[in-house]
């Protein structure tokens, strides 16, 4: 009997700052087909932007070009292709510096890795006033207000696009594919649409590609980490196993991980990442497909490897979502750690006194906000009433304004404390805290036919 | 009937989009599913949360998954970049949820008592299968 066919897609990355060993681990540590690279959060294009404005190569994420410089051998050895969104907003840059990490690791020439393609078109920063201008709102979908109240501080502006553009570049040769602002699971589904030449309007299998993705954009999300469900039996959070789907050509697919590590894979782990950060699950949306999560079928086999089967999905809608960010004035924040007896009146009397002095001092901020760590930081109203005479207290207050003097000031208030307030306090040895730019979000719609048409696909011989 | 904390029947993982966000709550046995469906309704999951969700709790159900999915709208005080939270991305909204209490009867709660909490004589490192790392 004929072996079913299986692609072994990997997650190496859930996010600019994830885990650097664990891409290396799944390239070694078992067999993979594809590893795919999650780079891009909601804000991340306005810190790539900074760095394009301190350097015009620049506006991507360097960790990846590192990453490749490291892999690129063993890549070559067991023909893994690898595609990344690390292209941020320079994808040109990003994949001629992966060439060049190619060209030092000796592939050039190579029938798996010998191309870099490059995806880009997504940012639509310089066509944003002719979109404008064409009547393309760009309103902000949480609120209903139009573009043009923020136009003037706007940093960034990227469409989410979907698998169709990766899956151009395979087709044209490319061993590595460099994204811009795709959308994240379009870099899971794009190798299974590839290898198995799956009908892009076959919903029910680019819902598959879909789910796929989802299962993989947040790493060892799927594979035990951050599980809250029986934590404690997690074996070596130290060397956590990163998700390795093994799909077949219908659509299902098994999440596994490599022998040797750490996590776990079974039915709680992959639930909790099949409902992270979705909105109505009959319609979780992507610019590929409405996957239908209220299909999924899972069965957990033991030996950590959960089967996935059974999604559906429909068509997906006219327009792609689209992230802005726009500069939003200024922020800082300072800590003050407050000793038993009675701490938590201790933190309470210095946030009374810092309050004056604010007012008094006429600092004008858009929020002053106080949380006591140890007690409500995290949970606020619904941490309770605080427990009975804490041992200790961390007054932690944050402040944010477009007055940035305001912010700058902020900063000197809260050491003097250490003399001039409440006793028995310390931890302030870290000194002034940073006044930091605040980049907000902004998410909209776009109509497809104003940015599918932009899109370009190239490829750069390593 | 007997007042337990949701953390006792079921797990959860949250996360942002914009400044709203979502949880999971996911039932740790089938059984326990139409408990979370009759107990943990968007108007409950509203109140709970009180000043913390500004805007309306949308919920959703995966009777496949044995989960339930809320959307709390205006969670995030702006959004990821812009809150002063601890927490601005809403990724402990999962664990405050979980501090609900909610109703079931004297066997369920006798059937749900040492879900959800570290079990005596645990240490750090306990199920490793790899110590020296």
């Amino acid at each position: 009997m004929a072996e079913r066919r299986v692609v072994r897609v990997a997650g190496g990355s859930g996010f600019w700052g994830d885990d650097l060993d664990a891409p290396v681990r799944l390239v070694e540590g078992g067999p993979v087909d594809y590893l795919v690279m999650d780079y891009l959060a909601e804000v991340t294009m306005s810190i790539m932007r900074k760095l394009r404005d301190r350097d015009p190569r620049g506006g991507y994420a360097r960790d990846f070009v590192d990453l490749m410089r490291r892999i690129y051998p063993v890549c070559e050895e067991r023909g893994i292709r690898v595609i990344a969104n690390a292209g941020g907003l320079n994808p040109t840059a990003c994949a001629e510096a992966v060439a060049q990490a190619g060209r030092d690791a000796g592939v050039t020439g190579s029938a798996t890795l010998g191309r870099v393609g490059i995806v880009s078109g997504d940012d639509l920063m310089d066509r944003l006033d002719d979109l404008l201008a064409a009547g393309h709102e760009l309103a902000n979908l949480e609120t209903g207000e139009p573009l043009s109240t923020i136009r003037d501080r706007v940093r960034s502006a990227n469409a989410y696009v979907g698998a169709a553009p990766i899956v151009r570049a395979l087709e044209l040769g490319a061993g590595v594919v460099v994204t811009g602002r795709c959308a994240d699971p379009a870099l899971t589904a794009a190798p299974l649409v590839h290898e198995f030449g799956w009908d892009p309007s076959d919903y029910d299998l680019m819902a598959a590609a879909a789910l796929a993705g989802h299962v993989n954009e947040c790493g060892a999300q799927a594979t035990g980490g951050n599980c809250m469900a029986e934590w404690w039996t997690t074996p070596d959070y130290d060397t956590m196993g990163f998700p390795v789907l093994e799909v077949e050509e219908s659509g299902a697919f098994t999440v596994t991980k490599h022998p040797g590590t750490g996590g776990r894979v079974d039915r709680a782990s992959v639930t909790e990442q099949i409902v992270y950060e979705i909105g109505d699950p009959r319609a979780v949306l992507t610019p590929d497909v409405a996957a239908d999560f209220t299909s999924i079928h899972l069965s957990d086999e033991g030996n950590d490897r959960v089967r996935v089967e059974g999604v559906t999905g429909r068509p997906p809608t006219e327009f792609l979502k689209v992230s802005i960010a726009y500069t939003a004035g200024w922020r800082s924040e300072g800590t003050l750690l407050y000793t038993w007896p009675d701490a938590l009146a201790k933190a309470r009397a210095a946030e009374h006194m810092l309050r004056k002095r604010f007012s008094r001092l006429g600092l004008r901020f858009d929020d002053v906000h106080t949380e006591f760590v140890g007690w409500n930081a995290a949970h606020g109203p619904v941490a309770g009433s605080p427990p009975e005479d804490l041992p200790e207290v961390q007054l932690r207050m944050a402040v944010r304004s477009r007055d940035r003097d305001a912010v700058e000031r902020f900063t000197r208030e809260m050491a003097p404390l250490v003399l001039t307030g409440p006793p028995s306090v310390t931890g302030y040895a870290g000194g002034r805290g940073r006044v930091q730019e605040m980049v907000a979000y902004w998410p909209a719609l776009i109509r497809r036919d104003a940015v599918e048409p932009f899109l370009t696909v190239e490829v750069v011989d390593v | 009937m007997t007042r337990i904390a949701l953390a006792r029947l079921a797990h959860a993982r949250s996360g942002d989009k914009g400044n709203s966000a979502n949880v999971g709550l996911i039932a740790y046995r089938p059984d326990l599913f139409p408990i979370l469906e009759r107990e943990v309704t968007a108007e409950r999951v509203k109140a709970h949360f009180g000043s913390l969700v500004e805007g309306e709790v949308d919920r959703y159900e995966l009777p496949n998954l044995h989960a339930l999915n809320f959307v709390l709208h205006g969670a995030l005080d702006g959004g990821g970049t812009v809150s002063l939270r601890t927490d601005a991305q809403g990724k402990v909204l999962s664990s405050a949820l979980l501090r609900m209490e909610v109703e079931v009867d004297a066997v369920v709660a006798e059937s749900v008592a040492g879900l959800g909490r570290v079990p005596a004589g645990w240490e750090p490192g306990s199920a490793d299968r790899h110590p020296e790392g």
